[in-house]
């Protein structure tokens, strides 16, 4: 099953690579009528310009490029902020595995659309994993990890908008594993209609990203970056300093994980 | 003064949630932040406050320093055992403040209830309640302050 490349002569190239471009499309057009919608670049600018005010050091040009290295080290690439070592871990494999499975399609869409030349299996295989590692961290997350199922005690089948991108994303990759398998197995209406959910739920997916939650993956970074520079500057967004006392009292809160429903 | 959430620095942990005494901290639908859905039900006791990790939640001010440029700030070391205030007022005045959580190691001085005899009938008609006369610890009287050990900031 790894080594086998759905998209082979699956429609023509033409048709999947515009599809592939059009989704592409809905994502820079969808990123930035949010950032027009929710003003986020103009709360940054003016969060920033607030912090000016009442830094006590300034941060040259040096210090930001290396904080600008931290954050996307740190905060980015390991997902350094999320407090909760299970919802850093399913971060972790759901950001990865979408990120390999997302490639992994562009590659094999518009270099291996037929089977005339034959994918590489290391091609095909990442992209098998990645969407298993997208079903793995998701799936966790949606039945035990999720917020309001472990600290609010709601059912895990309660759904708002906020689930939007996560079943979006859930629903893309699991289908997409599940035409593969169908299309290794022969069974052609079946296989036919898992294409169809595929092409659909990764088509919400793409064009929602103005309602759901898409776009953190790109104001994220920016809080991140800003909430560092406002520690290297001093203004440490109005926080006190941290106390001048010794480290003796072990965790408080942190003991227990937010479930005690 | 309630609470509301910075949805930029909030990861969506629910230690806000899980910790509040009035259940109004809850998660957004939209953006799976929290999210304060009741302000004028809140007592302010700033539990959500101090449990934050992220430090995303915030004290909206009374008038007498806000509306405009002031900020409540709570920074707690858990660690430590210290909470830190540092309160913005709107002309620019600043006042820190730090005091201490507990002098005790977390979780060891929880009173085991479940593991105490059940009350008799005439102990739950009394006026007393659980632990009393023991809990409150007068057999030698009240219990009186000595102004002598009054230290100023935090003290073990």
């Amino acid at each position: 099953m790894l080594s086998h490349n759905p998209f082979a002569d699956l429609l023509p190239a033409a048709i999947m690579q515009t599809y592939v471009v059009l989704m592409f499309l809905l994502v820079v057009g969808g990123t930035l009528l949010d950032v027009i919608h929710k003003k986020s670049a103009k709360y940054f600018f003016q969060a920033g310009q607030k912090a000016q005010k009442s830094q006590t050091r300034s941060v040259g040009g040096g210090e930001k490029a290396s904080i600008a290295v931290k954050t996307a080290v740190n905060d980015v690439m390991l997902s350094g902020e999320f407090c909760n070592a299970r919802r850093r871990i399913a971060h972790l494999l759901g950001m990865y595995g979408f990120v390999i499975f997302l490639v992994t399609t562009v590659i094999l869409i518009f270099s291996y659309p037929t089977s005339a030349t034959a994918a590489p299996s290391l091609v095909t295989g990442l992209w098998h994993i990645g969407a298993l590692m997208v079903c793995v961290g998701g799936y966790w997350f949606w039945f035990f990890i999720r917020v309001d199922v472990a600290a609010e005690g709601n059912a895990w089948y309660r759904i708002m908008r906020a689930d939007l991108f996560i079943l979006a994303l859930l629903a893309t990759t699991t289908f997409a594993l599940i035409w593969s398998y169908l299309q290794i197995q022969g069974s052609g209406a079946w296989t036919t209609i898992a294409m169809i959910l595929f092409v659909i739920s990764s088509t919400t997916l793409f064009g929602t990203v103005l309602w759901s939650k898409f776009a953190h993956m790109f104001f994220k970074p920016a809080a991140a970056y800003q909430k560092r520079v406002q520690e290297a500057d001093g203004s440490r967004a109005n926080l006190p300093e941290p106390a001048d006392k010794p480290a003796q009292f072990g965790l408080g809160i942190k003991r227990e994980p937010a479930r005690h429903y | 003064m309630p609470t509301f959430v910075y949805m930029t620095k909030c990861d969506g942990c629910g230690h806000c949630v899980d910790i509040c005494p009035s259940d109004i901290m809850h998660i957004d639908k939209t953006y799976r932040r929290a999210m304060n859905i009741e302000p004028n039900m809140c007592w302010e006791c700033y539990s959500c406050v101090k449990a934050c990790p992220q430090n995303a939640i915030d004290a909206r001010g009374y008038a007498d320093f806000a509306p405009m440029g002031h900020s409540v700030r709570v920074l707690r070391e858990e660690e430590k055992g210290t909470i830190s205030w540092k309160i913005k007022f709107r002309n620019g005045e600043v006042k820190d403040f730090v005091s201490p959580i507990t002098t005790q190691p977390w979780g060891e001085k929880i009173p085991k209830l479940a593991e105490l005899a059940e009350p008799t009938q005439e102990e739950v008609d009394s006026q007393l309640l659980c632990h009393e006369p023991d809990a409150l610890n007068i057999e030698r009287g009240l219990p009186i302050m000595d102004k002598s050990k009054f230290k100023q900031g935090v003290y073990y």
